[in-house]
């Protein structure tokens, strides 16, 4: 049995031309940037000004219209409740985890809200991350749509580095709702390598080091002929340049109310606050100081900072960031100065202070000649191209979280420990603890620490049907899966007796089948249609497949076959072919079936010949236990 | 975990593709008729990876051995093709990657190279120790690890482990050059101990040097 907590190949989705263009997009907490690759040249998509950002803010109206981008932000004063902006740090996040948030967010929570995801209060509507998520989503493909003048359907999408598997999984689950086939989750830091080592031609370990708006990830990888392997990665998901903002605003928001003598901080002050703080912070990255003015209802304060200031007030979040560049390199048993070059990524990291404690920790100058705004995307453009047309460059990434679940007392037991190259397929056995035991509960927790309480819990379910037995008789298996989108698949069974048995997948933080179905209901207007068309396609690439598995099999084999038979394949083959060219899913498969008729005695002829020949002694394939270039 | 293969004629093994429904021999990754990628099948990580099967592994090597095969079999080369092709190729790539994690460690490759010669090695649970002298060294090496109270001297005590470590690398090559089983699983056993003091020191530096 195999129970699937996630569902890595739950829509096994075809990627035949007909699913459109493919891009790459780096969905943001700030801002989010769309690119396609043609030929190995990639190219940020820009708007009339030659902006390749598009604000991840979105502006819901009492109509139902929603505005995504720039003139979302526009919104952000006047109607600061209607919009929504940083919702990447809600992703795959529990309401527990945002409450302790609380106060730092520019969020009115929906309390009223039932199961585990959170929702936001906008507009009158109660909407879930993995919406607003969607929405923005929806924005970029239609702005790409109208720049490309084509249909993109498919898209590889960065995630942070140290997105847990919830977050990852919300994340496909916005693409899926914006109607967007997801050819690859890829990490941001190894999207941006990528862009920077295919650019520079680099060899050698490099550091990627990723402060984005409300992220931080620090990757080291080795780059070697076209191979980007990372070694190890590391991170906050809940640390990057808005922290920074909060910081600041919270100062100017202490300053004020000495000044006027207010004890109560309005909303409409703190929103102000923040897009004050970030003025200043944006300002203090090129100048020595400066002075803003707060003004919300006809009362003014004024506000002066200068850089020493500005940096006493982020000295400890940027610690924060060196802190967990030590770990990661401690992780891969390397030393600072091992390391050929520092790649910076992400807009926060044109704050000084945050370059000048970079250059210090690695003992030598980032580089600084990439747009770190745009390399993500670029990146993520490059391998969207790799992906669709084929390429000689190879990503191999690692578990940025260690795996496991837990046992007696809460303590938890690793399956998977972080920095594990993925696809990756563990396993573990455990028993039971009383006698004659017949269920087990199991716990997926994924994070570093020993007890299970502190780590994030991914899901819960149980294994019935255990064949009583004394404690410590029953061998259960427990096998975490790991595919190369970074998502979790989790089966156990019972060894000594088979018993392989599941239900009640409770996933705590994610969307449930049925609100994801619901939602697909709800807001995608060509739902059925769109899924139609992915099946059509996807029947088609089987189609042909076995079409040309045919086609070689009379290459080689013919001389077994009588012209009758020959032409009666043919016919089948040709069969094939016509019903591919239509649209009819169900003839494409009876096509192919009646191909697998016909050629059934065909095949058994070839394996006799193949095992005769193999007896005699005669290898009938090369070994391949060399490599020997490439196919 | 996989089983020691028997020694056998590879040809003798012909199995069904699965897309043409010709002849492929048991270990080949792809169809030689009609080029679909095949299943991994049960072989040990050293054959997997077109190694010898010794302890003497370079690191150079390993790495070549493992790009040259992620970059045919890796799911990113097959994103395009048919959800069978798709699954086939995650299940290859997660095989090369349990070769290529157990043979580049070589306190992990030790202990799998003993148990392919039948010994039986847990490299990650405790165990007890029956080597009095090991015993001795590793109660020893915990209790000056405990006393230790500032960064530098735990840093101390960790190179001191570090060194040992890396001695007992070259004691274990030295072992399975010689073919001296008994004494490469008592390394091993060793080597345990010593990385699970490591880590220690390494947790409790990190500590010290948060609290400074």
């Amino acid at each position: 049995m195999l129970l699937q907590i996630h569902e890595p190949g739950e829509t096994p989705l075809p990627h035949a031309d007909e699913r459109g263009l493919a891009v790459g997009i780096d969905l943001g907490t700030t801002n989010s940037v769309v690119a396609i690759a043609l030929d190995g040249s990639p190219a940020v998509l820009r708007n009339a000004e030659g902006s390749g950002l598009v604000p991840s803010v979105v502006a819901y109206s009492e109509d139902g219209s929603v505005v995504v981008g720039k003139e979302a932000s526009k919104q952000l004063l006047d109607r600061p409740e209607t919009v929504v902006s940083s919702v990447k740090r809600l992703m795959g996040r529990g309401a527990g985890d945002v409450k302790a948030l609380a106060g730092t967010l520019p969020f009115v929570l929906d309390e009223a809200a039932e199961g585990g995801m959170v929702r936001l209060k906008v507009a009158g509507r109660s909407l879930t991350p993995v919406e607003v998520s969607a929405d923005i989503l929806r924005a970029l493909k239609a702005k790409a749509e109208e720049s490309l003048d084509g249909t993109v359907g498919r898209a590889v999408i960065t995630v942070p580095a140290y997105f847990d598997d919830a977050a990852r999984s919300a994340t496909k689950d916005a693409a899926k709702l914006a109607g967007i086939e997801v050819l690859r989750l890829v990490n941001e830091p190894t999207a941006a390598a990528l862009a920077y080592g295919l650019d520079n031609a680099a060899e050698g370990l490099y550091a990627v080091y990723d402060l984005g708006g409300g992220t931080f990830d620090i990757s080291l990888l080795r780059m070697e002929k076209g191979v980007f392997q990372v070694l190890a990665t590391g991170g906050d998901a809940a640390l990057g340049g808005d922290d920074f903002d909060h910081e600041v605003a919270e100062y100017f928001l202490a300053e004020r109310a000495r000044e006027l003598g207010e004890a109560q901080i309005t909303p409409d002050e703190a929103k102000q606050a923040l897009m004050t703080a970030r003025l200043a912070k944006e300002c203090l990255s090129s100048r020595d100081s400066g002075e803003w003015v707060i003004e919300v209802d006809g009362r003014q304060s004024r506000h002066v900072l200068d850089r020493n200031g500005f940096e006493a007030l982020i000295a400890a979040e940027v610690d924060r960031t060196i802190e967990l560049c030590r770990n990661v390199l401690e992780d891969a048993g390397v030393q600072p100065q091992d390391v050929h070059g520092v790649v910076l990524v992400g807009g926060s990291t044109r704050v000084p202070l945050v370059r000048r404690r970079v250059a210090e920790f690695f003992g030598k100058e980032p580089l600084a000649d990439i747009n770190p705004d745009e390399v993500v995307a670029v990146g993520a453009a490059l391998q969207a191209e790799a992906l669709t047309v084929g390429s000689d460059t190879l990503l191999l990434d690692v578990t940025p979280l260690s795996l496991g679940i837990e046992t007696m007392g809460g303590i938890v037991e690793k399956v998977i420990p972080r920095n594990t190259p993925i696809p990756v397929a563990m396993a573990q056995e455990f028993t039971t603890y009383q006698d004659g035991q017949s269920a087990m509960a199991i716990h997926v927790l994924q994070g570093e620490r020993e007890m299970a309480d502190q780590n994030r819990s991914l899901a819960r379910f149980e294994l019935h049907g255990i064949p009583p037995m004394t404690a410590g008789a029953a061998r259960i298996r427990v096998t975490f899966a790991v595919d190369a989108d970074g998502l979790l698949t989790v089966s156990a069974e019972e060894t000594t007796t088979g018993v392989e048995q599941h239900v009640a997948v409770k996933p705590s933080y994610g969307l449930t089948d049925d609100e994801m179905a619901q939602m697909l209901r709800d807001s995608m207007e060509h739902a059925r249609e769109d899924m139609e068309t992915r099946l059509l396609a996807e029947a088609r690439v089987e189609a042909r497949r076995a079409v040309l598995a045919v086609r070689s099999a009379l290459d080689a084999d013919q001389d077994l076959l009588s012209d009758d038979e020959r032409t009666a394949i043919h016919a089948a083959m040709n069969g094939v072919e016509e019903a591919v060219a239509g649209v009819d899913r169900d003839a494409i498969s009876a096509a192919v079936e009646a191909l697998d008729g016909a050629t059934r005695s065909f095949a058994e002829r070839r394996m006799d010949r193949g095992i005769r020949s193999a007896l005699a002694g005669v290898s009938v394939d090369r070994l391949e236990n060399k490599v020997e270039g490439r196919d | 975990m996989n089983q020691t293969p028997e020694v056998q004629n590879p040809g003798a093994e012909v199995t069904p593709c699965w897309s043409c429904k010709g002849p492929v021999a048991g270990r080949a990754l792809f169809c030689s008729t009609c080029g679909a990628i095949q299943g991994p099948g049960n072989l040990d990580h050293f054959t997997r990876l077109g190694l010898p099967r010794r302890f003497a592994v370079e690191q150079a090597e390993l790495d070549r051995q493992y790009f040259g095969f992620q970059r045919r079999l890796h799911p990113d080369r097959f994103a395009t093709r048919s959800p069978r092709e798709k699954a086939l190729s995650q299940v290859q790539a997660t095989a090369l990657n349990e070769a290529y994690n157990t043979l580049k460690d070589p306190l992990k490759r030790a202990a799998y190279l003993l148990r392919l010669s039948g010994r039986k090695v847990d490299v990650e649970s405790a165990g007890t120790i029956d080597d009095p002298q090991l015993l001795m060294e590793s109660m020893e090496m915990r209790e000056a690890l405990a006393e230790a109270d500032s960064v530098e001297e735990v840093s101390r005590h960790l190179s001191e482990a570090e060194a040992n470590i890396a001695d007992s690398h070259k004691d274990l090559a030295a072992a399975f050059a010689a073919d001296d089983l008994d004494e490469a699983g008592r390394l091993v056993t060793r080597l345990k101990y010593l990385g699970k003091l490591a880590d220690e020191a390494r947790q409790r530096r990190a500590k010290l040097a948060a609290m400074k």
